[in-house]
């Protein structure tokens, strides 16, 4: 057993060793400045590939994510910057283009959702700690906190 | 009463939610070019490479746009409904083959029928970005003063034909 587990840390440990930078799925770089590849990539996977839809185009291999890439890196090359990018994207494929949804009114639940779950779940408990500490002890074989 | 009341409206409320929820088409996503103009390609033609067509030509009149590709099974299921909807003559469709092999294109359409009054060859796919598209088939209905009015993704059905684009026929004729 202590074998197994040292054997599961040590390939973990390996693993977090040889960990690299994700890459997009390219295979040769596609700008040879880092600073512009770096930018590339990042853009790559805030972009949704739309046929794969919980892939971003840097993940995917879908003829449309690979189409969309060489759009990408022309557009780059045109010296395009980050916004009119997007912009460009969204023009043509709608808000659902973009891997993180923005904050507009239509996806405000969607963005307050975690904080109205944790408030709710908060209140809830709160409601029935008040309430249960309010009961009388029934139990005589408990002998209580102050015990 | 309300202990009891509570959790079965809870429930309630999360049967309704799934029940709309999931039976809703995930599928379609909105297009922001429904309402706009439409894209201006011009591209070889699918059966002769050396002519170009663009849909500049067809300024002032109603057309169909269908995108297609003989690796696009859909594309093949709705092919006899597109042959029919031609058939009756109502507007033109031109077809967009789309990242596709152009011998395999022409055998497609010489095997199966030619619904397409023309096809336009889009082997790198530039044009399917500009119009935003995603998964073929997608159908598109353009009206006379080049502003799309319509949309569908996946296959077409006469019966969606007849409930989606017929009725918006004669209102994409008028001229603008």
């Amino acid at each position: 057993m202590k074998l197994l587990l040292s054997c599961l840390i040590g390939l973990f440990l390996l693993n977090v060793a040889t960990l690299q930078p994700a890459r997009a799925i390219d295979v040769a770089p596609a700008f040879e400045d880092a600073a512009m590849q770096a930018r590339y990539q990042r853009l790559a996977r805030q972009l949704r590939c739309l046929v794969c839809r919980n892939e971003t185009i840097a993940d995917s291999n879908a003829q449309l994510a690979v189409d969309l890439r060489r759009q990408l890196r022309e557009l780059m090359a045109e010296g395009r910057t980050d916004q009119e990018i997007m912009q460009y994207m969204t023009d043509r494929y709608g808000d659902y283009v973009l891997h993180k949804p923005p904050l507009v009114p239509r996806t405000i639940l969607l963005w307050a959702a975690p904080v109205l779950l944790v408030l709710g779940g908060a209140a809830a408990a709160f409601t029935v700690i008040a309430r249960k500490s309010k009961l009388p002890d029934t139990d005589p074989n408990d002998p209580g906190l102050g015990a | 009463m309300l202990r009891y009341l509570l959790p079965a409206g809870v429930f309630a409320g999360l049967l309704l939610a799934f029940f709309f929820g999931l039976g809703r088409d995930q599928h379609t996503l909105p297009s922001p070019l429904v309402g706009k103009t439409a894209p201006l390609f011009e591209l070889p033609r699918l059966d002769d490479p050396s002519q170009t067509f663009s849909n500049r030509e067809l300024a002032g009149q109603p057309y169909v746009l269908n995108v297609w590709g003989t690796w696009c099974i859909g594309c093949r299921q709705e092919h006899d409904a597109l042959l029919e909807i031609a058939r009756r003559n109502e507007v033109p469709i031109i077809g967009l083959n789309w990242n596709d092999d152009r011998d395999k294109a022409l055998r497609w359409l010489a095997d199966l029928g030619d619904p397409y009054v023309i096809s336009a060859f889009d082997g790198e796919g530039r044009a399917a970005i500009d119009w935003g598209v995603y998964g073929a088939p997608e159908t598109f209905l353009v009206d006379a003063r080049g502003v799309i009015i319509k949309k569908h993704v996946a296959p077409i059905t006469v019966a969606i034909w007849e409930r989606d684009f017929a009725p918006l026929l004669a209102q994409a004729g008028k001229a603008p």
